[in-house]
């Protein structure tokens, strides 16, 4: 379901399979637990592996920008599959300049 | 307008079961040969509709989930997923983009949204302690090869 790597400075998590409700709360907790013990100064979401989102998708994006700004740092989200940017695009994130 | 396939399915409004409800509905419609973004589409739409029931229908109480799909001799796809939840107040106010009563829980507040604009028409009924049935409607193209 998720890998973290720390390195740099960078904190990435690479998201495995399928973001929904269900699963959007377990991937916080683990993303959450690493940022709150690594302060990285950027945290990044690697969306390649993951294979469906829906909404909850856009929340844990939401929810990791104010996390990691309340801890000094930036996120990015990277390898966002063509088929998920149709909701990305429809929330407005794209605004806070965060995808990649 | 003649239906060809009919399926029902009920189960309980846990969160674990919202994998479950779409890839069912997407083996549903598998019959009719959709293309990858149809049937993400339809799944996006249904994992929607399946959370609302969840998060807001039944809320920290449990109760049962219904799902009930119809493909027409016109390659329609017709999906009702109704709870007998707490209902919607307000199903204008519910319906608008970035409006969420759960923001605790970082929803988004785009269920509806989303479901608009990945299914071709989306009707919501609801009654207040009754509970809310939403339906969706999307037609599959028709693929020459």
């Amino acid at each position: 379901m998720l890998k973290t790597e720390f390195k740099n400075n960078i904190l990435t998590a690479y998201i495995d399979g399928e973001i929904d409700h269900d699963s959007a709360a377990k991937i916080r907790t683990r993303i959450d637990g690493a940022a709150q013990s690594f302060k990285p100064r950027l945290l990044c979401l690697d969306f390649s592996k993951v294979t469906f989102m829906d909404s909850s998708g856009v929340g844990l994006v939401m929810g990791r920008y104010r996390q990691i700004k309340l801890l000094g740092g930036a996120l990015r989200v990277i390898n966002i599959p063509d088929s998920m940017y149709k909701i990305f695009a429809m929330s407005g994130i794209e605004s806070l300049g965060v995808l990649r | 307008m003649n239906t060809v396939n009919e399926m029902s399915l009920s189960f309980l409004s846990k969160s674990c079961n919202e994998a479950f409800a779409r890839s069912v509905v997407a083996a549903f419609v598998m019959n009719l040969d959709p293309t990858i973004n149809e049937l993400s589409d339809i799944k996006t739409a249904v994992s929607e509709a399946v959370t609302n029931s969840i998060v807001h229908g039944y809320k920290r109480s449990s109760g049962i989930i219904y799902i009930k799909g119809k493909i027409t001799d016109e390659n329609k796809v017709i999906i009702k997923i109704r709870d007998k939840g707490c209902g919607i107040e307000d199903i204008k106010k519910a319906m608008e983009p970035l409006f969420t009563t759960a923001p605790e829980e970082e929803r988004a507040g785009l269920g509806f949204a989303v479901m608009q604009s990945f299914c071709d028409k989306v009707k919501v009924k609801s009654t207040v302690n009754k509970g809310t049935t939403i339906t969706l409607e999307k037609t599959i193209s028709v693929q020459n090869d």
